[in-house]
């Protein structure tokens, strides 16, 4: 059977039924998963160059009329495959809460001030050598249904493409020292310590920019290969 | 250490950066209309609902489908066949709204290569995403009326019985066919997922 990317890696990723975050209970699947080759659909994927993009996306403190309320960060990183390999031309996607803890979302009901100057929505396209940018507002942490005094850890939800549809990834990037990592479900969903350790940012101090903002690095590792494996599909 | 970065959910505020729809104040990128003024090929509806282990439908889910053009050739470089419709991207996502449901506008992808020489049915590739989930997860869509279901290299290795869950039926619907694709994450009936 061609399974042309490696599987082994996939263990870094959270079960899917996950009892402790319980929206898990009901949203995951009951059978079993079926394994089937990869084929052209499945290495093959959505492309969006820089040509889907405008001036300012990457800077989400500039999408008001004003400054944004919070920490201004830097947060920056590469994005690479599978074998390190960097991932040129890729669409990188963030959302995340204000410097409150609040989301611009007509469900979040959580009674934190709404910022007009800051919707929380960025993308960027990674450069030749797979990197991106952003500048943004430090995420507050906020509160939760899940059990009692439920609070996430301050997080900016992250979505990625890669080389193809299998290397589609979602994830949540957190900040280093964060005290609310023991009790957060959703965090330790990734049962694997190093690779849990792979969601929190590091702080960058030799690329903050001095009296203006504070820098974190997130590199984000993809599944897939870049090289044009041996014409078995 | 070197690895994979672990997928998260996500979460149930994700429509303003990713799905706006014009609800929100922040540019669409990727939309549920796929056509462009360049493609050729049948026009289509596929709409569903999506439902969670209770039966009751998914209201914060995120469909993401990646498809073919009508001649079978996808637009990414790996495929190196010639395509003169050079806008159609062949992805779109979608929220679903207050009932679980969703609607794609596209086309109907052509057969497409298959492992070992063999040929696929028309089909499209479904990545779905919600709260709760932690892991998105990937399924087909095939279409009713196509007789090469029969004979396709993927669907054929899922058990007879659990073959419905991934084709499409058609219907005629007010402006061309519609084709109806629920999605059951969870229970009876529950579509298949595929570990790939």
């Amino acid at each position: 059977m061609a399974l042309v990317y490696p599987t082994e890696g996939l263990k870094a990723h959270p079960p899917r039924l996950f009892p402790d975050y319980k929206s898990t209970v009901k949203r995951s699947p009951s059978r079993p998963l079926i394994v089937v080759p990869h084929t052209l659909s499945e290495l093959t994927g959505p492309v969006y160059g820089h040509d889907s993009l405008q001036p300012g996306d990457n800077d989400l403190t500039c999408h008001g009329r004003g400054e944004p309320i919070g920490e201004r960060i830097i947060v920056h990183g590469r994005v690479l495959d599978e074998d390190g390999r960097p991932v040129p031309n890729t669409l990188v996607e963030i959302w995340q809460a204000n410097a409150c803890g609040r989301y611009v979302h007509v469900v979040d009901q959580h009674p934190a001030p709404l910022d007009p100057n800051f919707t929380g929505a960025g993308r960027t396209v990674t450069d030749e050598n797979g990197y991106y940018r952003f500048i943004t507002i430090k995420p507050g942490a906020y509160p939760w249904g899940n059990h009692h005094n439920a609070w996430r850890p301050a997080h900016i939800h992250f979505s990625l493409f890669g080389h193809s549809f299998l290397s589609r990834l979602v994830t949540q990037m957190y900040f280093p020292g964060d005290p609310l990592f023991p009790f957060d479900p959703i965090f330790n969903s990734v049962t694997d310590e190093r690779a849990r350790a792979r969601m929190i940012s590091s702080f960058d101090l030799e690329n903050t920019k001095p009296d203006w903002a504070l820098c974190y690095r997130f590199d984000i590792v993809l599944r897939g290969r870049n090289e044009t494996p041996p014409d078995n599909d | 250490m070197f690895g994979l970065t672990p997928s998260q959910t996500v979460g149930p505020y994700f429509a303003y950066g990713l799905t706006p729809n014009k609800k929100y104040d922040w540019t669409d990128l990727i939309i549920g209309d796929l056509v462009t003024p360049d493609t050729t090929g049948e026009r289509i509806r596929i709409e569903g609902q999506v439902f969670d282990g209770d039966g009751k439908p998914i209201t914060d889910s995120m469909i993401e489908i990646w498809q073919a053009d009508a001649q079978g050739r996808y637009a990414h470089p790996r495929d190196a066949r010639t395509r003169p419709n050079t806008s159609f991207k062949g992805f779109g996502r979608v929220g679903t709204d207050a009932e679980g449901r969703y609607v794609f506008h596209t086309i109907k992808p052509g057969p497409v290569p298959g492992p070992d020489g063999t040929t696929q049915a028309p089909h499209i590739l479904v990545a779905v995403f919600a709260r709760g989930m932690l892991q998105h997860v990937f399924t087909r869509i095939y279409f009713a009326d196509e007789a090469a279901n029969a004979q396709d290299p993927i669907l054929t290795l899922v058990p007879a019985e659990r073959r419905q869950t991934l084709v499409a039926r058609r219907e005629d619907g007010a402006d061309g066919p519609v084709y109806r694709f629920d999605i059951r994450i969870q229970g009876e009936n529950e579509t298949v997922f595929f570990d790939i």
